[in-house]
């Protein structure tokens, strides 16, 4: 198992360090620089500028001062906000990305949890057909749909939120609301799908048969073989908090990394845009890893295949 | 020994006769693995209406544009920012089709709510229906009017029907929402099929030959479905000049490696089967054997795998368009005109509400087909 999980750390470094050299090169191929039209500068001024970036190297001393302060966490300079390094504007707004994603990811799954178990205990009934309606509904619908009708019913019509910006816990429940959607519908589909076919198995009948009562049988022994394969889905959900992130904060003005990366897009603040980019990739790599790794603590049959192949 | 009691007369032993045997008969008119398939996907009634809710669309999107006098980059500022009109519907006010804006306004008297009114709608006062709702006691905004803004017969344009409205440029949105849809699903359509040939050619070579080559195969693509797909996509539309082929580009990058997988595990399942080694022995060379016996053997997962590419192609293209690294106008697609919506939504909710519900429809169409070939392919399910 330590050996698995060594080797697998030994991919992850290697997948990350791949994108931070193709980020690099990738953004090296992009026109642009620190230096605008507006501010005028000297020869010797823009000289200065440069040198502060760095960019006067070639670039094949700049990469290995890139990966170099990668090492120690050091994202490089902001082109837009001048003597800004990236590091801090990433850390400062991580916060309210952090708070909305956590919280959608909770209430999203326990929901969707509640939805599908009500689906499956009910099969075909009415409460049945209509968590599926809302599961269908809340994959198909894109968020950022989504956002725009909860903003403009709930806040800028009946005025019981905010319409925008961060601040107090009010701030955060439509943006929560939001992002928690495809969460909610992917746990509630696949739950519904599991716990029907788990209901329906013999060891069930067995329990039944001896004598278990009607929650026993649906929370101990149901649920809990149900819940298993949802941490497989647990994947599509990072990608769908982090493609909502960027335009759910963008949509209700939250300061944090995804509102950052659309800004930094805008203009053109290659730093920024990288050190983003690694981010969520590092983000994204790490939530698959711990997946794999919790998937063979809940399912010992995994373990033992992925152990030693 | 007496064999006496023992003389039945010949005649009367015949031969039994044998009953047809009906055991090994079958009833029904055999099906093909397709035809049963097809006849469960047409027995659900939410997929068959998806699909032909798509077809309208589809033939709209082409249609559409057509339909009216305007083109999609008619700009006009004139007649920019005009509601949705259309002819006999806008005689019915709740449907939101009669070509006024209106919206309530606050003020500390009724006449102080009204005067904002007026100076929100221009002051074209004679075309400004006002309707009080609070009279307010002087107190801040508490008073509440409803204004309703006859903006056609003020522009003196009462022959004239936007009927989806103008965006602000002046745009027709009907023709814009109708060219964007063409826009998003020809994005859609092309990367799902890309990724379809890329994923099935690698995911068919690696499964099929096995061995060395799926070891070599496999590697590559783990090391690509290790990189997240968002932070790919992002990269390559910040490097290649925005537009379709750019999207399209940047979504078969990622989009072919699920394929692929589900391919070679399929592939890796069906080669052992009789039937392969059957068709070897008749000397079929590998390629033929590749397309002609395996291929159609694992078509319904390849169908529905593509099915489910779609609506995801659709919702990046979108979702890319709305970040703004998607089309550039004055090019539409459903993205950038959500994306004009959210920037008029306090005042024009019009502009967004028709591609929102329209993106909207076609996903949960898409999404639909898609669970109804799911369950028509899954042999499981047949009845």
């Amino acid at each position: 198992m330590v050996r698995y999980i060594l080797r697998r750390v030994m991919y992850m470094l290697v997948t990350l360090f791949i994108i931070a050299t193709l980020s690099f090169f990738l953004m090296k191929m992009l026109p642009g620089s620190p230096l605008n039209a507006e501010d005028k500068l000297s020869e010797q001024q823009q000289a200065i500028v440069l040198e502060k970036y760095g960019l006067n190297d070639p670039v094949p001393v700049q990469y290995v001062k890139y990966i170099g302060g990668l090492l120690q966490g050091d994202l490089g300079i902001s082109f837009a906000f001048s003597n800004t390094p990236v590091t801090d504007i990433l850390m400062d707004r991580i916060g309210p990305s952090a708070q909305l994603g956590a919280q959608a990811l909770v209430v999203g799954t326990i929901l969707g949890v509640l939805l599908g178990l009500i689906a499956a205990i009910s099969h075909n009934g009415f409460l049945d057909y209509t968590s599926t309606v809302i599961a269908v509904l809340g994959t198909s619908i894109p968020n950022f749909v989504f956002a725009g009708l909860l903003q403009f019913v709930f806040a800028a019509q009946l005025e019981w939120f905010p319409v925008a910006l961060w601040g107090d816990f009010k701030h955060t429940i439509l943006p929560t609301i939001a992002l928690m959607i495809f969460p909610m519908a992917t746990a509630a589909r696949f739950v519904r799908t599991e716990m029907v076919e788990v209901l329906g198995s013999n060891f069930i009948t067995t329990a039944r048969a001896k004598g278990v009562s009607e929650p026993g049988i649906v929370f101990k022994h149901g649920l809990r073989n149900a819940l298993i394969p949802l941490v497989t889905v647990i994947g599509p959900m990072a990608v769908s908090l982090m493609t909502g992130s960027m335009v759910i904060e963008q949509i209700f003005a939250i300061p944090g990394i995804g509102e950052q990366f659309v800004n930094s897009v805008m203009v053109n603040d290659y730093p920024t845009i990288m050190g983003t980019t690694l981010l969520f990739a590092a983000l994204f790599i790490t939530i698959i890893l711990i997946i794999d790794l919790l998937y063979g603590l809940i399912d010992p049959r995994i373990r033992i295949s992925g152990g030693d192949s | 020994m007496d064999r006496k009691d023992n003389n039945i007369p010949k005649e009367l032993l015949v031969l039994m006769k044998q009953k047809e045997d009906t055991s090994e008969k079958i009833s029904a008119p055999s099906r093909t693995f397709m035809q049963d398939a097809r006849r469960t996907f047409f027995k659900n009634k939410l997929a068959v209406a998806s699909m032909i809710v798509l077809v309208i669309i589809i033939l709209m999107s082409f249609t559409g544009p057509g339909m009216n006098e305007h083109g999609i980059d008619d700009q006009d500022l004139s007649v920019a920012k005009m509601p949705a009109r259309v002819p006999v519907l806008e005689d019915i006010s709740w449907l939101g089709f009669s070509g006024v804006l209106s919206d309530t306004f606050k003020g500390d008297t009724a006449d102080h709510a009204t005067q904002n009114a007026f100076s929100r709608y221009k002051s074209d006062e004679e075309f400004i229906d006002i309707k009080v709702l609070d009279e307010g006691d002087g107190t801040k905004n508490s008073a509440e009017v409803k204004a309703t803004y006859h903006i056609y017969e003020a522009k003196d344009m009462e022959d004239t029907y936007f009927w989806l409205g103008t965006d602000t440029l002046g745009r027709d949105q009907w023709t814009r929402l109708w060219e964007g849809t063409t826009v998003s699903l020809l994005i859609a359509f092309v990367a799902a099929i890309i990724s379809l040939l890329i994923g099935v050619a690698y995911g068919g070579i690696a499964g099929y030959y096995g061995g060395k080559v799926d070891d070599v195969l496999m590697r590559i693509l783990e090391v690509l479905v290790g990189i997240p797909n968002l932070v790919i996509i992002l990269l390559m539309m910040l490097v290649l000049d925005p537009g379709i082929t750019s999207i399209v580009v940047a979504l078969t990058i990622t989009g072919w490696t699920g394929m692929a997988r589900i391919v070679r595990g399929e592939i890796m399942k069906q080669k052992n089967q009789e039937y392969v080694l059957a068709a070897r022995t008749l000397g079929q060379t590998n390629r033929n054997v590749i397309m002609r016996h395996l291929l159609p053997n694992i078509s319904g997962i390849i169908i529905i795998n593509t099915m489910f590419n779609i609506p995801d192609a659709i919702f990046f293209e979108a979702f890319l368009s709305f970040i703004g690294l998607g089309i550039t106008p004055p090019e539409a697609s459903l993205g950038t005109l959500i994306n004009t919506g959210f920037d008029n939504i306090m005042l024009y909710q019009y502009m967004l509400v028709f591609p929102a519900i329209l993106i909207s429809v076609i996903m949960i169409a898409f999404n639909l087909i898609g669970d109804g070939l799911r369950d028509a392919f899954d042999p499981k399910m047949h009845k």
